[in-house]
């Protein structure tokens, strides 16, 4: 990490307005007969340039946080700010936009459209922002300059994640939400994943959230935010940030 | 290229078998459109050019004789423009080559050449000249037939005297746009052809001098048609009026006004049910694609995509699919087109005919292709834009199976686990059970209406000429003649049995409506022209009271047990109430008859007779037709085999390109909705088999739970599409029943086994290229996608 970049990344963290404001944030699912509540009041600020680890195990409700700050869903209850946007109660059309202007998402299985190749499926992205990169660059950022006109069948699950990783930080997002987006990938392809969201949280400044079951990963985040039953249990702020090489699991 | 016009692309590639499968049908449905419009728009436009530049005539009327004075009075009535009196009569004619004789039809047209009402289109020679009064101008069609060129004789025998005739030109006239010999229905252009004369040579041959038997007239703008008509009537009454009457009754006008009404309900009909099916099908597939893609679309819309993109991503791929085979059923239909108009162009005589589609109607083509494709999309796309991002993030729930009334009765135990299978797939989604199985039916009931067509042809013509014509010839007099006329028939060589008839024009009334017709008085003796009913038993026309043609009593709306007015138009023009004493059922014409004796005291005449129907040693044949060839006192002689010959050569190829047109359609949508069927249903149920073969079970096993859903299916919509086939062609039997023509409602049980057979096949062949997928089937990467 270069001295001037770690020094924007604190003084951002310290004493600035939050990017992303969550007030007393509910979400209750009906499926069939039965009501889930995936989120039971849920408060949470993120900083620019920050790199979160949001960590629970599976039906915490760390998902549908994600997909709530990420403007794919919204919430039953509470208040959902995006600087001076009020994403609550916002419509399809304004979720939309902002879905296009702000947002990068990564999946834990890639979603990658099949028929479109590796430089195809970045495009898919940059063709509608405003501001983005070139498409070969992003793909060039993940190490796959080599692998452009290839299509996901022929790539293997950690290339098809870093096709997936340029395609969310190619239109250049204020934030990066990423999906278990080591799930699906053994430990040194993970590790390899690991770094290129590091590098881009670190060169770019785009906030990152990383939602994991994997506690190890907390290691590298600024902040580790811990999730149990729909509620925040503890929200902790690492010392240092480690670097991807140094995590072990 | 954007991004996702590559998706597209490489979409419709991956789904290029349902994709022909849809284009196929889509082609068929915008070949029909184009095909019947553009065959409805080359015939009206040559139609609507000819009789205006031709001046085809409003009003017609025939008269005994009338005074050549009576011409001015008639342009007096208020409202005509024209007036054309003629001289038209029917002889007989010997053509070099032909062995019967051939009936022409003299038209009278003045010395000189002058712009005539019906006038002539010379196509090759010139007109006749002032002082050649054997020459003629012939018919094109007759000509054709029999091979006459320019400067060829045909003799005649015109009242009485064998006359040579001289061709000096080939014409046409839109009054014979259809040219047909009086009171028949098929043209037979090698025995009835029209021969224009010089009117100077019929005065002198019929007595006609200062006189006329014929009168056209144009009407002005406005002007009130019935009212002309019925004054037009008034005026000839004295002279033998045969009551006048407008373009709907003059034959060509008629067949021609017919043949463009039922273009116009079948370029409507047909392709209506076609594209329907299209946009079943489209809908079909599409539903599915969203259904694998909701991960892809969930995917667009986190990254920002918005409504209107997606809507249109999937607008787009129907649309897409759609654009070829529109091009294709423009272009086929166009083809097809060319083909109907020069089949038209054999029965309908025109200057020109030539394919002439409206300009628009490939834009209107290409529209409707897309209509079709938008509806059958639009579902699809709506479902795309409806799903919830966060939703279609997760793998689909499994689907939702109930214990139904199946399971209940307990009859499931008694099934197979794979039987259990197919039932439980059916009866969870019934309404796309229940569509899938129309789609079948339609096809299958498309093909029956095919069928039809051919069934009823035949029934037709085996019920018209050898079960209610059972005479060999029949013959009519140029004027009514003593009864004992039959024995001098007897006597002709080869002559075995002699049926004479007495017909005579009438107008019949009943209430407001009224019908003109002609009243044949048979005796009860007559065997060779039997009356049946409905169940073909023999129907015996009473001592008193009269018996009509079933479409002809409709017409009227009179029953059996009516009293109707005739107002005969012949002889002493008798007017008197008879009793509709019961109904005949005939396929052809609008016949009235009564016992000979009671026709002959209405009008109060001795036994006398206006024709005969015989029954003839075809040894003798040849020398019969000779010495009838030079009887003067005959007008008409109509060899039955030979006008039946003359039909199948002329109507064989008409029905056969429609017939195989409707067919090949009907099933290429068969395979089409099967196929699609089967394609569907191996995406939908590729995980569960690989599962089971995963499981044990071996490939024909889980092909046979694929292939008995759509089996069962398909078994279960072929006895609802052979009904529904049996209710569209009762549908088309009214839709194309004219006043002078009806089909039968018949369909052999060929024909339904055959429209049963062509849907089995599609499914087998369809079958075939699904097993060969199931072969392939990768059981690891089956197992490991979610869908």
């Amino acid at each position: 990490m270069s001295p001037a970049s770690e020094l924007t990344t604190r003084a951002n963290l310290a004493g600035s307005e939050p990017v992303f404001h969550i007030h007393g944030v509910t979400k209750v699912y009906r499926m069939g007969d039965v009501e889930v509540h995936a989120l039971r009041g849920v408060d949470l600020d993120l900083y620019a340039g920050e790199f979160v680890v949001v960590l629970g195990p599976s039906g915490s409700g760390k998902s549908t946080l994600l997909n709530i700050l990420g403007g794919l869903d919204v919430p039953t209850a509470g208040e959902v700010h995006y600087l001076d946007h009020q994403l609550t109660g916002a419509g399809d059309a304004a979720l939309t936009r902002f879905r296009r202007e702000h947002v990068g998402f990564v999946f834990q299985f890639y979603n990658l459209i099949p028929s479109l190749t590796a430089l195809e499926n970045v495009a898919l992205v940059t063709e509608i922002a405003d501001h983005p990169m070139d498409p070969e660059k992003a793909l060039r950022m993940v190490d796959l300059g080599e692998r452009l006109n290839h299509f996901p069948s022929q790539l293997s699950g950690g290339e098809q994640q870093r096709v997936a990783i340029a395609r969310a930080v190619a239109k250049r997002p204020d934030i990066l939400l990423c999906d278990e987006p080591t799930g699906a990938l053994d430990y040194p392809t993970g590790k390899l994943v690991l770094d290129v969201l590091d590098r881009i949280n670190r060169d770019l400044g785009t906030i990152a959230v990383v939602i994991t079951h994997n506690a190890a990963i907390a290691g590298m985040a600024d902040r580790v935010v811990r999730v149990g039953s729909g509620r925040i249990v503890e929200i902790t702020r690492n010392e240092r940030r480690l670097l991807p090489s140094e995590l072990s699991w | 290229m954007t991004a996702l016009h590559h998706k597209l692309f490489r979409d419709l590639g991956r789904m290029a078998g349902q994709m022909t499968a849809i284009t196929a049908v889509l082609a068929c449905g915008i070949a029909t459109y184009v095909t019947m419009r553009c065959s409805y728009d080359s015939l009206l436009f040559a139609r609507s050019e000819y009789y205006s530049a031709y001046r085809f005539a409003d009003v017609f009327a025939h008269v005994k004789r009338a005074p050549e004075a009576l011409a001015r009075s008639i342009a007096e009535i208020p409202g005509v423009a024209a007036v054309q009196t003629r001289i038209v009569t029917d002889v007989t004619l010997d053509v070099p080559g032909l062995e019967e004789p051939a009936t022409a039809r003299l038209v009278s047209i003045p010395a000189r050449r002058v712009l005539l009402l019906n006038d002539l289109f010379l196509r090759q020679g010139r007109y006749i000249e002032p002082d050649r009064r054997d020459e003629a101008v012939i018919s094109e069609a007759f000509a054709g037939a029999n091979l006459l060129k320019i400067g060829d004789s045909v003799d005649a025998v015109i009242n009485g005297k064998w006359e040579r005739l001289r061709i000096a030109g080939i014409g046409l006239s839109p009054e014979y746009l259809y040219e047909v010999k009086p009171g028949e229905i098929f043209p037979d252009n090698r025995r009835f052809g029209v021969l224009w004369i010089s009117r100077e040579t019929l005065e002198a041959a019929f007595d006609m001098k200062e006189a006329f038997n014929d009168v056209s007239l144009s009407l002005a703008q406005g002007a009130s048609e019935p009212e002309v008509i019925e004054r037009l009537d008034h005026l000839l009454e004295p002279y033998g009026g045969l009551g006048a009457y407008g373009r709907p009754d003059q034959i060509s006008y008629r067949f021609i006004a017919d043949e463009l009404t039922e273009l116009r309900a079948m370029g409507l009909i047909l392709p209506t049910i076609f594209l329907a099916i299209v946009a079943f099908l489209l809908h079909v597939v599409m539903s599915r694609l969203v259904t694998t893609e909701r991960s892809q679309i969930a995917v667009l819309k986190a990254f920002g995509y918005g409504r209107l993109e997606i809507a249109g991503h999937y607008l787009k791929f129907g649309l897409l699919a759609a654009l070829p085979g529109s091009v294709l059923g423009i272009a086929g239909g166009l083809w097809l087109g060319s083909l109907f108009t020069g089949v038209y162009a054999r029965y309908f005589h025109f200057p020109v005919l030539r394919l002439q589609p409206e300009p628009y109607l490939p834009l209107a083509a290409a529209a409707v292709g897309a209509g079709a494709a938008c509806i059958g999309a639009l579902s699809a796309a709506r479902r795309a834009v409806a799903l919830a991002p966060a939703e279609a993030m997760r793998p689909e729930s499994p689907e939702k199976f109930r214990a139904g009334i199946l399971e209940h009765s307990g009859l499931m135990t008694w099934l197979v686990p794979a039987t259990r299978m197919i039932v439980r797939n059916l009866s969870r989604r019934p309404w796309k059970a229940l569509a899938t199985a129309l789609g079948i039916a339609l096809a299958v009931s498309i093909l029956v209406v095919g069928r039809y067509t051919i069934d009823s042809v035949n029934y037709l013509v085996d019920l018209q000429f050898r079960v209610m014509q059972r005479e060999d010839l029949t013959i009519a007099f140029q004027e009514p003649r003593p009864e004992h006329a039959r024995y001098e028939l007897a006597q002709l060589p080869g002559v075995l049995q002699v049926e004479t008839f007495r017909e005579v024009p009438a107008r019949l009334r009943f209430g407001h409506r009224s019908r003109k017709s002609s009243i044949l008085g048979t005796s009860r003796e007559d065997t060779l022209r039997p009356l049946l009913d409905r169940n073909l038993s023999w129907v015996e026309v009473p001592a008193e009271g009269i018996v009509l043609n079933s479409r002809l009593g409709e017409i009227l709306g009179a029953r059996p047990g009516s009293q109707i007015q005739v107002e005969v138009l012949e002889g002493a023009r008798p007017v008197r109430l008879v009793t509709v004493a019961g109904w005949v059922e005939q396929p052809i014409g609008l016949g009235a008859y009564m016992q000979a004796n009671a026709l002959h005291r209405m009008m109060r005449e001795a036994g006398t007779i206006s024709g005969a129907h015989l029954k003839v040693d075809s040894t003798q044949a040849a020398r019969l037709y000779s010495l009838l060839k030079r009887t003067p006192s005959i007008s008409a002689v109509a060899v039955k085999d030979v006008a039946l010959a003359s039909f199948w050569k002329s109507y064989g190829d008409t029905i056969w390109i429609s017939t195989t047109m409707l067919v090949g359609f009907a099933s290429i949508i068969a395979f089409g909705i099967v196929y699609n069927g089967l394609r569907i249903a191996l995406s939908e149920r590729g995980h569960e088999l690989a599962s089971l073969r995963v499981l044990g079970y071996t490939r024909a096993e889980i092909g046979r739970i694929l292939l008995g859903e759509q089996g069962l299916l398909l078994v279960l919509a072929i006895p609802f599409g052979l009904a529904l086939g049996y209710g569209l062609s009762l549908l088309t039997s009214h839709a194309l029943a004219r006043d002078l023509i009806r089909l039968p409602l018949v369909i052999g049980p060929v024909s339904y086994t055959y429209a049963a057979g062509i849907v089995v096949a599609a499914g087998v062949l369809s079958g075939l290229v699904v097993i060969r997928r199931l072969a392939h089937m990768d059981l690891t990467e089956v197992l490991k996608s979610r869908e």
